[in-house]
C-alpha cells in the first residue's frame, strides 16, 4: 500500500490540512512556557503554518527555495517547516549549537534564501556569517527578547511575518491553497545535513514519499496511536527528530511536547510522561548514571533493597533475551520489586507510561539495555540512518535480543556485501546528497545503499551489527579488534563518559578514557578527595584505581567471548579534558571521530605503546564563542590487569 | 507617556547628602542626579562610601544633612518599606535571599508590595486571593523566563551556586516592578561567563522594561561597557561624574585608583 500515491495526501502540508479538519481540536503540540504547558491544536498548527507561508510568499518566496531552521525544539519552528513545505520550499534544519564556521558552510552550501531562527543568539551568529552567505536574504526570529536594538532591514519577527502574511492574503486569497496543491510526493521535503564523522557535512535530500511511507510503515508495525505523546527534545537538525516529532506526528496525529529549556528536559520528561520515547544511547546512559549516583548516596538498607531488586530484574531480562525460561521464584518476586523499586523508579524518570521506546544512533551498552528492559520499559533497538529516513530494522515486540538490531521493516530488503558490509534497499532511501553527486554515487553499490557498517543476518533473520565497516580491524597479532564494542562496555560504568580504544595494527589494545565529571566528582567528594578542576580530578591516583576496576571488568567480560578475548585492554590513560564537539573530537551527535583523535593525541597514543608511565601534553581547546585556549597537563599511564589468554 | 515620566527627565536627585558614623564621615556633601532610563555606575576604591550612598537612597540610612528628591517628592526621611513602595528596589552585596525557600517563592516575596487581598482570604486561598495569586505568579513566571532560570524554579535558593543566587536576587528586585533599581556589586565573585550573562541581563532590564539602574561595580571593563554615566567616589566625596570615556581619563580618578598621595 503506497498511500503517498493519493494526490490528496502525498505531502506533509496536505496531511496536516487533513489533520486540521479531521482532528481539529485535538492537541498537536505543547510547549512549556511561563511554567505552563501551552497547547496548540491541529487546527491552530495548520493555521499558524499557513500564516507563516503567506508571510514568506509576501517576501517573494519561490518554489524550491531553501529555508534554514535554527533553534531549540519550538512549535514555531515546526510551523516554519510546515510553511516552507507548503510553498514547495525545502527546510534545512541546522544544529542550534553550531559555531559560526559550521553554520556558514551549510547556509552557503544549501543556498538558503531564508532563515527562521529561535532568538537573538542565532540572529547574532547569522549577522556575522551573512556577509559570506550572499544568498541569505531574510532572517526571521521568533523570540523578540533582546532584539529592540536591531534595525537591519533583512530582519523581521515571526509575528511581523505572519502579519505581512495576513495582508498578502487579501490580495492573493487562493495563493496558499494553489501552492499547497502543487506539491508532489517526489518533491524534496527536507535536507538534513549529516554531521559526518569524516569530512565536510553532506546534505541528504529526503522526499515526501520517502518520509511518509517510512513513517507510516513504522507507525503501523509498532501500532502507534493518535493519543500517543512524545517529548521533542533532540536537535531538529537530526533526522530522527524530524521523523518522530514531525513526520510520524503528522502521519498518525499524536502530540509532541517541547521542553521549557534544554536544562529542564529531565524534569519536563517527568511531567509529560510520554508513551513513545526516543533516546540515543547517551541519554539512556545519563539516565542510568543519575539513578546510580542517587542509589550510592542513599542509606545502607535502601541501597541493599534497591540493588537486590535491580539484580533480580536484570537477571530475568537476560534470561528472556537469551530465550531461557525465568524461574518461579523470580516470577514471584518481580511484582514485589515492581511495587517497591521499578514502579517508583520509572515514575521518577518519567518513563512510567512508555509503551514504546527506541535507542539508536550507535550501539547501546548491553548492560544499559538490560537495565531499562528489566524495569519494564519497552526499549528496543532500531537501526537506520539519515539516508534511509531512519528506519531500516527494528526489534519487534516479543522478539527482542541483546545482540541484534532486529528485523527489516516492511518494504526493506537487506543483503551483505562480500566484504561484510550491510547493504539495503527501501522506500525510505534518499534522493541523493544536495549538490554532491560524487558522494551520492559512493553510497550506492549496484542499486543497493551502503550502510558503512559491518554485520550479518543471523539464522532467524535478525541483523547483527559488529562495528563500522572501516573501524573493524585487526591487531598486529591478527586478532579481530572491534573498538566500539569495547568502548560501549567501558561506557556502561557510570564513571566513564567516553572512551576511545586503539589497536589497529598495534601489538595490543589501549584505551583513552573520559571520566564523567558528575559521577566521579560525587564519588571523590564522598571519599574526601579534594580536586580543583576536571584535569586535576582526572589524574588522581584514586581515580585511576577506580577506572582500573572498570577496565578489569571489561577485560573479564571480553575473556568470555571466543572471538574477542585476544583483544583485551592492556594499557589505558584518563584524558585530561573532555572530548568536545567544539574541538571537533566528537560530532554534535556525540560520535567519536577516531581519525581526528588519533592525530590530535598522537603523543599520548605513542606513550601507551612505549614504556613510560606518564606523558606531558598540551591541548588546544575551542570555546563556544570560537576563541582558542591551551590546556597543559601531566597524563599518567596505567597498565590493566588483563589476563591475555595463552600469553601469561 | 507624560512629560514627567519621559526618558531623560530627572528621576532621583541626591543633594549635598552627608552621613556620619560617629567620628567617621562616610559621605560628605555628595550630590548625584539620576535621569530616567539611565544606567549609572557608582565606582570608587574600598571604603569610598559607595554602599553608604546606596543605603541612603534606599532608606536604610538617614542622612545627617542634605536632601533626597525622588520623582519630584522630597523623601529624605522615609524608611525602607516606604521607599520600596515608591518604586525603588535593590539587591545586596552579600546575597540576601530566603535560603530555605524555593526560587519561585523568593520571587513571589518580591510581589508582596503589590498584594492587596486580606490575609484571611489568603488563608483559604479563595476568590480574590486566588485570582491575585495567579496574577502575581504569571508576572513572576515572566521574570523566570526573562532571566532563564526555569530549570531552578523549584530549587531551594540556598542550594544554588553563587552566580545563580545573584540572578535570583535580581529577579526578586524586578518582581517589585521598580522604577529605580539599585544593584550593589551584582558581579562580585563571578567568573567571566557569569559576568557576561549578568551584563546582558542588566542591559536587557534597562532596554526592555525601561528601568533606571544605579549599580556599584568593581570590574572596570563591565562598568565602561554597560553604563551611560559613571560617578566616582573617594573618601566620601564625589570626585568625578560623567560619561565612561571622560571619567576614564579624569586625573582625579586616576590618582584615586593609582594611589597618589592625598593631602
Amino acid at each position: 500500500m503506497d498511500v503517498a500515491n493519493d494526490a490528496a495526501y502525498d505531502t506533509f502540508p496536505k496531511l496536516a490540512r487533513a489533520n486540521a479538519e479531521r482532528l481539529a481540536g485535538k492537541i498537536a503540540m505543547r510547549e512549556k512556557d511561563f511554567g505552563i504547558w501551552q497547547a496548540t491544536t491541529w487546527r491552530e498548527y495548520f493555521e499558524q503554518g499557513r500564516l507563516i507561508a503567506l508571510g514568506l510568499a509576501a517576501l517573494g518566496f519561490r518554489r524550491g527555495d531553501k529555508v534554514a531552521i535554527i533553534g531549540d525544539n519550538r512549535p514555531q519552528l515546526y510551523w516554519a517547516v510546515l510553511a516552507t513545505q507548503a510553498l514547495g520550499g525545502v527546510p534545512v534544519p541546522l544544529y542550534q549549537d553550531s559555531i559560526e564556521k559550521e553554520m556558514e558552510y551549510i547556509l552557503d552550501h544549501a543556498e538558503a534564501r531564508f532563515a527562521v531562527v529561535e532568538d537573538q543568539e542565532q540572529v547574532d551568529k547569522l549577522m556575522h556569517v551573512r556577509p559570506r552567505c550572499p544568498k541569505l536574504e531574510h532572517v526571521i526570529y521568533d523570540d523578540v527578547r533582546g532584539m529592540r536594538g536591531y534595525s537591519e532591514p533583512w530582519l523581521m519577527s515571526l509575528a511581523e511575518l505572519q502579519e505581512a502574511g495576513r495582508k498578502f492574503e487579501v490580495g492573493h486569497p487562493t495563493h496558499f491553497d494553489d501552492e499547497l496543491a502543487r506539491g508532489r510526493a517526489d518533491d524534496t521535503a527536507i535536507i538534513c545535513y549529516t554531521s559526518g564523522t569524516t569530512g565536510v557535512p553532506k546534505g541528504a535530500m529526503l522526499t515526501h514519499r520517502n518520509l511518509i511511507v517510512t513513517a507510516r510503515n513504522a507507525a503501523a508495525a509498532e501500532r502507534l496511536r493518535v493519543d500517543d505523546e512524545i517529548l521533542s527534545y533532540l536537535p531538529m537538525a537530526w533526522v530522527g527528530d524530524h521523523i518522530f516529532s514531525y513526520a510520524q506526528s503528522i502521519v498518525t496525529g499524536f502530540a509532541i511536547n517541547c521542553p521549557e529549556s534544554t536544562a529542564t528536559v529531565l524534569h519536563d520528561l517527568k511531567e509529560i510522561g510520554p508513551t513513545y520515547f526516543f533516546a540515543p544511547p547517551r541519554i539512556w546512559e545519563s539516565l542510568l548514571t543519575s539513578v546510580m549516583v542517587r542509589i550510592e548516596d542513599s542509606a545502607w538498607l535502601k541501597r541493599k533493597v534497591v540493588q537486590f531488586f535491580l539484580d533480580l530484574a536484570q537477571g530475568m531480562e537476560r534470561q528472556r533475551l537469551m530465550g531461557r525460561p525465568v524461574t518461579a521464584a523470580q516470577r514471584l518476586l518481580y511484582p514485589l520489586g515492581a511495587l517497591l523499586v521499578y514502579g517508583p523508579l520509572k515514575d521518577n524518570l518519567g518513563l512510567r507510561r512508555v509503551r514504546l521506546a527506541y535507542t539508536a544512533g550507535e550501539a547501546i551498552g548491553p548492560e544499559i539495555f538490560v537495565f531499562f528492559r528489566g524495569l519494564g520499559v519497552n526499549v528496543k533497538q532500531l537501526y537506520g540512518m539519515t539516508e534511509s529516513s531512519v528506519f531500516v530494522t527494528i526489534q519487534r515486540d516479543g522478539d527482542v535480543r541483546l545482540d541484534t538490531v532486529g528485523t527489516p521493516l516492511p518494504g526493506v530488503e537487506i543483503k551483505i556485501s562480500p566484504e561484510g558490509e550491510v547493504l539495503f534497499r527501501s522506500p525510505g532511501v534518499f534522493a541523493g546528497y544536495y549538490r554532491n553527486p560524487e558522494a551520492t554515487a559512493q553510497m550506492v553499490q549496484d542499486g543497493w545503499m551502503r550502510s558503512g557498517d559491518a554485520g550479518f543476518l543471523d539464522a532467524a533473520g535478525h541483523l547483527k551489527i559488529i562495528d563500522r565497516a572501516k573501524d573493524l580491524s585487526r591487531l598486529a597479532t591478527g586478532t579481530i579488534f572491534a573498538p566500539k564494542y569495547i568502548e560501549n562496555k567501558l561506557k556502561f560504568s557510570p564513571y566513564v563518559k567516553e572512551a576511545v580504544c586503539i589497536g589497529q595494527d598495534r601489538p595490543y589494545v589501549t584505551a583513552l578514557v573520559n571520566i564523567d565529571l558528575a559521577a566521579v566528582g560525587n564519588w571523590a567528594e564522598r571519599r574526601n578527595i579534594a580536586y580543583t578542576s576536571y584535569t586535576d580530578l582526572s589524574q588522581k591516583p584514586e581515580v585511576y584505581d577506580l577506572i582500573q576496576q572498570e577496565v578489569d571488568r571489561v577485560n573479564g567480560s571480553l575473556l568470555e567471548d571466543e572471538v574477542l578475548k585476544g583483544a583485551q585492554i592492556r594499557k589505558f590513560l584518563i584524558l585530561h579534558k573532555e572530548l568536545d564537539p567544539d574541538d571537533e573530537e566528537i560530532t554534535r551527535t556525540r560520535k567519536v571521530r577516531r581519525g581526528y583523535i588519533a592525530q590530535k593525541y598522537a603523543t599520548l597514543i605513542e606513550a601507551l605503546y612505549g614504556d613510560r608511565d606518564r606523558v606531558q601534553v598540551e591541548a588546544r581547546v575551542t570555546y563556544e564563542d570560537g576563541r582558542v585556549g591551551m590546556v597543559r597537563a601531566d597524563v599518567h599511564i596505567r597498565e590493566a590487569t588483563g589476563r591475555a589468554p595463552g600469553a601469561r | 507617556m507624560s512629560e514627567a515620566t519621559a526618558p531623560g527627565t530627572l528621576l532621583l536627585s541626591v543633594q549635598d547628602v552627608t552621613v556620619r558614623f560617629g567620628a567617621l564621615t562616610a559621605l560628605s556633601a555628595v550630590s548625584l542626579e539620576i535621569r530616567r532610563g539611565e544606567i549609572v555606575a557608582i565606582i570608587g576604591p574600598n571604603g569610598a562610601g559607595k554602599t553608604t550612598l546606596l543605603n541612603v537612597i534606599s532608606g536604610f540610612y538617614q542622612p545627617d544633612a542634605g536632601r533626597i528628591v525622588f520623582d519630584g517628592q522630597d523623601r529624605t526621611r522615609l524608611r525602607p518599606p516606604d521607599v520600596a513602595a515608591l518604586g525603588i528596589a535593590r539587591t545586596f552585596q552579600n546575597v540576601a535571599l530566603f535560603k530555605g525557600m524555593s526560587v519561585l517563592d523568593n520571587l513571589m516575596t518580591g510581589r508582596l508590595m503589590k498584594m492587596r487581598s486580606h490575609f484571611l482570604l489568603d488563608a483559604v486561598y479563595w476568590g480574590p486571593a486566588r485570582r491575585e495569586e495567579l496574577r502575581h505568579r504569571k508576572f513572576v513566571e515572566g521574570i523566570i523566563d526573562f532571566l532563564e532560570i526555569q530549570a531552578i524554579r523549584k530549587m531551594p535558593a540556598g542550594k544554588l551556586p553563587y552566580g545563580l543566587q545573584k540572578r535570583v536576587e535580581l529577579g526578586r528586585a524586578l518582581a517589585a516592578e521598580p522604577t529605580l533599581l539599585l544593584l550593589d556589586e551584582p558581579m562580585a565573585g563571578m567568573n567571566v561567563e557569569e559576568k557576561e550573562d549578568m551584563s546582558r541581563f542588566i542591559l536587557d532590564v534597562n532596554g526592555e522594561f525601561g528601568t533606571t539602574i544605579a549599580l556599584i561595580e568593581h570590574d572596570m571593563g563591565v562598568v565602561m561597557d554597560i553604563s551611560d554615566r559613571v560617578a566616582v567616589l573617594d573618601y566620601g566625596r564625589k570626585i568625578a561624574d560623567g560619561p565612561p570615556e571622560q571619567v576614564r581619563k579624569d586625573q582625579a580618578v586616576l590618582d584615586a585608583y593609582l594611589g597618589t598621595a592625598h593631602e
